[in-house]
This record gives structure tokens, sequence and C-alpha cells, in this order.
């Protein structure tokens, strides 16, 4: 018996993790096309702006592989996959059999087609090989404007980066407002603001149309509507896309991600994918750590089911702790919104409620207690009872009813 | 593993767990200077929730299938391989806060005295009884083997 993860970020470690629960002897053979032995993808903007060194960045500790016997291979890339014959073959020609595996392969950027756009100087900002890239690009080159392209969350923490760097920064943004698929407007406004304050220019409704460069390096970029921007360095961040070169031309079914199954299978036995590059999946960490868990017990021998997720992210930007979970900006009939909004405080938090039930909401500057209203959603809880309470200060598991926070999680000696 | 077991119909709300919480995880442990003194007063991990006649102590309660440390970034957030409890390694916490929107009890908070970190209780590393439980004068929050 052979397990073969492909994938070395969330996805995959946790599967490790899962498998190891229930098999401790049979072989784990895992493969990343990166060198390093694991890092957190979401920490290299924590790097690049200095926040944390780089001995920080892993997520498991270097005795990770041997504890759980895993077989490393490192900066090979798996680039065929035979279903029939049960093979996976890497960039050195090497064949691995499998009898479980698991394609946990993430998400690339996706790069717009833009003139100019292989400029030195044009970077993407996913991996920690880009942030290396990065911080290596503006040592040299003493950048001291950038230009970013994409007002999300990516966009947002690389932004934030380089400002903590003493950059100017110009965030060009596709929507009419950063962080629309997360936030609503007047959440965004109060980022936006917050971000204007510290000398960053965000421009939206507008993209790039070409990068100019002189001498092989970037020097300006040219706007849509014929605006011209000076800039050292852009950075491109308008999202990811599944990752699924692996499985084309084989049997595996795909639409834009890896279909699978509640058991996380795909349409062939014994081929498991999670995280980023499968479908139906929400890209974020906590669902690509869930995913691989359930992934791994079932390759493991033991039934678990993915119960589906809730969009859900939690970022801090200029200080501003912000959470927004499940539907944001409801559209169409039938929704309640509370509301509770304090400019001195820079507090705003908006509860999104229908048929009785939260279905979501947005904290910003305030985001005590998040978790209870995450659950209440989860749980599809009927909230009529306490819903007088929900935008108070002292909210607590005290206001829920009795019988539900009593069970709220399973496990002897964790009720309450 | 060792747990806190609650017991709301025992609980006065007097709140002395919180104050031993605090005096617990202060560097001096010294409740004149971390109340009255220079000490530097953490926050209390422990919280007792009150509406009308009911109130209870509540802190992490160390979930068999702990969201916080599946939502974790950083790999910070861990489970103690001897005690089974879930702990924050506060070095490699960022403050990224997906614990706290993760955690259905909403016992995790945000420490932003000096490193923001995630706090939360530890069920007092090293001690043998949690100071809350040591403390509470009726048997509230009581120390039990659970599985």
């Amino acid at each position: 018996m052979n397990y073969v993860i492909i994938g070395n970020s969330a996805s995959g470690i946790a599967a490790v993790e899962s498998i190891r629960e229930i098999d401790k002897e049979n072989k784990i053979i895992l493969i990343s096309d990166e060198p390093y032995l694991n890092y957190s993808r979401p920490l290299i903007s924590y790097l690049l702006g200095k926040k944390i060194t780089v001995d920080k960045i892993n997520y498991r500790e270097e005795n990770f592989y041997k504890e759980n016997k895993v077989d490393l291979i490192l900066n090979k890339k798996a680039i065929k996959l035979d279903v029939e014959r049960k093979t996976v073959t890497l960039s050195d020609k090497q064949k691995i059999f499998f009898d479980k595996l698991l394609i946990s392969t993430g998400g690339s950027p996706i790069i717009p087609e833009i003139k100019g756009l292989h400029s030195n100087g044009v970077f993407t900002f996913t991996k920690l090989s880009d942030e290396q890239k990065i911080e290596s690009y503006i040592k040299k080159n003493k950048v001291k404007n950038a230009v970013v392209i994409g007002g999300g969350l990516i966009g947002l923490k690389a932004t934030e980066a380089l400002i903590e760097l003493k950059m100017k920064v110009t965030i060009i943004e596709l929507a009419n407002r950063i962080l629309s698929s997360t936030f609503d407007k007047k959440a965004s406004d109060i980022i936006k603001n917050s971000l204007e304050k510290i000398g960053c220019k965000i421009i939206t409704e507008n993209t790039v149309a070409e990068i100019k460069e002189k001498s092989g390096r970037v020097t300006e970029i040219v706007l849509k509507d014929k605006t011209k921007i000076k800039t050292d360095m852009v950075i491109l961040a308008i999202g990811v896309r599944p990752n699924i070169e692996l499985v084309k031309n084989t049997p595996i079914k795909t639409n834009r991600g890896v279909i699978v199954d509640k058991f996380m299978q795909t349409n062939i036995k014994d081929i498991y994918s999670a995280g980023d590059c499968c479908e139906p999946t929400i890209a974020i960490w906590p669902v690509a750590v869930k995913q691989g868990k359930i992934a791994g017990y079932n390759m493991a021998g033991l039934k678990k089911e993915f119960g589906g997720a809730v969009a859900k992210n939690s970022v801090e930007l200029c200080g501003i702790p912000t959470i927004s979970v499940g539907e944001t900006c409801p559209t169409g009939e039938g929704f309640e919104i509370l509301e509770y909004n304090s400019e001195e405080k820079n507090i705003y938090k908006k509860i999104i409620i229908k048929n009785n039930r939260i279905v979501g909401f947005i904290f910003v500057g305030d985001i005590e207690k998040a978790g209870i209203y995450t659950n209440l959603i989860k749980d599809k809880i009927d909230i009529t009872g306490f819903k007088q309470h929900l935008l108070k200060e002292d909210f607590g598991l005290i206001n829920l009813p009795k019988e539900y926070r009593k069970h709220l999680v399973t496990g002897m000696g964790i009720e309450i | 593993m060792k747990k806190i077991i609650i017991r709301e119909e025992y609980c006065m709300g007097c709140r002395l767990c919180e104050i031993q919480c605090v005096v617990q995880h202060s560097k001096t442990k010294n409740i004149l200077k971390v109340y009255k003194g220079k000490d530097i007063k953490p926050l209390p991990k422990i919280r007792v929730e009150q509406e009308g006649y009911i109130s209870f102590a509540l802190q992490c309660r160390h979930c068999q299938d702990a969201p916080c440390i599946e939502a974790c970034i950083t790999g910070a957030m861990y489970r103690d391989k001897k005690t089974g409890a879930v702990l924050c390694n506060e070095e490699k916490c960022v403050g990224c806060w997906m614990c706290i929107m993760v955690c259905p009890f909403g016992v995790i908070q945000r420490n932003i005295e000096g490193k923001k970190v995630a706090s939360k209780c530890d069920l007092c590393t090293g001690e043998e009884i949690p100071a809350c439980v040591k403390n509470c004068p009726n048997e509230a929050i009581i120390l039990e083997d659970r599985k």
C-alpha cells in the first residue's frame, strides 16, 4: 500500500496528518515542485513587509516528515498521470506507483494578457520564490514606486507590505471598489480611506493596457483610459485559478477545477483531490486544510464526508482587523440587515439575515467572538429568540438557546 | 486528557476566576503588583458570561476537532501531544485572526500589547490545576479526566 500526495501545502500536509491518525505503517510519498521543506503561503506578505523572518515561515516543523514517515520528493514536478497503470511521472522521468493518490496541486496566479508583461520588474505574488524575487529586485533597483494590479486580499496584503517598506503604491482595480468580492461598500471604504491616509493611491474601474519598459525594466504603466503612471515595479494579483494541468488528457473529470465527490474522491477510484485545485471548493486556507484532512481519512479507509463550506476571510489591513463570512452583499428579496456603525471608533458591523437565520456578516474594527456568528451560519440556527442581542457588546454564548450551546461541538468534556 | 468542566448551576458570577487567570499569566504572579502595581495586566483567558440569573465561566474547550488549528495559517495553533491541550505558539502567531473567525465559543482574543497574537487558555501550562479551577469558591469549574 502506497499513498502518493502531490502538493506540500495546506491540503497535502493535512492529508499526511489524517492518514497517519489511522495508518501508521504504509508508505506516504509527498511530491513538491518547490525546493523548500514546507511553508505557509499566506505568510509571504508578512515576510516581504519584514513582520516575520524567513525562519518563521515554516508551517510544520522540520521533523514533520520524519515523524510521520513521509518520503519527501522536493523540487520535482509531477508531469504525467497514468490512471490505468496508477503511476505519476516526475520531471526527471522517475515513475512513482500509487495505490491511493491525492492531487493537491493548489492554484496558480491568473496572468492577464497585457503588452509588456514580460519586462523585468513584473511579478506575481503567491509563492515564496515570488517574494524572494521581489525582495531582491527592490534591493537591487532601489524601488520607490510600485503598482499593484488587483484590489483583492492578495493585492492588498502585498500593498501593505510594500508600504511597510516605505514605497509609494498605486492599486489598480477593475471593479468599482477594492475587496469587492468579500466586503460591502461601507467596509471597502473604511479600508480604502485608511490606505489613502498612509499614502496609497487607489484607482478603480480601470485596468492596465500596457506595461512600458526601458532597457528591459518596467518604467511606466498605461491604463485603459490612457492615464500614465510611472513605476519601478508591478505586482499582478488579480486572482488564482486551479492548477489542473496534470489531469488534462486523463479520464479524470474537470470543470474549472478537478471535480470531487463529498469524500473528496474524483470520478476515478483511489484518486482524490483537495484544496484550491479541486471543485467544489472555496480557495481559502481553512477549507484546503479541511478537504485535505477529509481526503486523507478516506484514503486511509475511514469514510468521512466533507460537509461543505461558506466563504470566510479574516485579514488585518492598516491595523484594522476585519472578518467577513458568507453572503455579505445580498441582492434580491427577503434579507434583513442589522447594522452598527461607529465612525468615531472605526467600527462597522453588519449582519445579514434571511428566514430568521444569519447568512453572512462583516465585522470591521471589532471582530470579537466572530466565530460564534460563523457557527450560527454553519448550523443554520434560528435566531428569533436572541436577535436583539446579536449586536450588543456583551453578546456571547449565554445568549444562545441552551440546548444549542450545550452541544455546540461534540466530544466529552467540551460541552457547556 | 484533563478538561475543565463548566457547571453553570454552581456559578455565582463572582469573576474570581478571571482575576486569578490574569494573575497566573502575569510576570510576577503577584495580585497586588498586577492590579495596583506596574506589572503588565494580561487579558483574562477565561470570561464569565452573565444574563439574568444565569452565569458561567468560559474558556477554551480544547476541542477534539479544533477548528482553530485547522484555520491557523502559520501552524502556531497546535495540540500538545502530551496533555492534549490546544495551545498557541505566540512566537509563530502573526495575528491574522483566522482562529477568532472560526472558534464556536468566542474564547480567543486579540492580544495587541506588543506583538499582536491570539490569546487563549493554556490550561495553565505546568500547573497541576489551572488557576481558575483552583480558586473557584463554589466548584463551578472543575478539572476532570475525560477522553
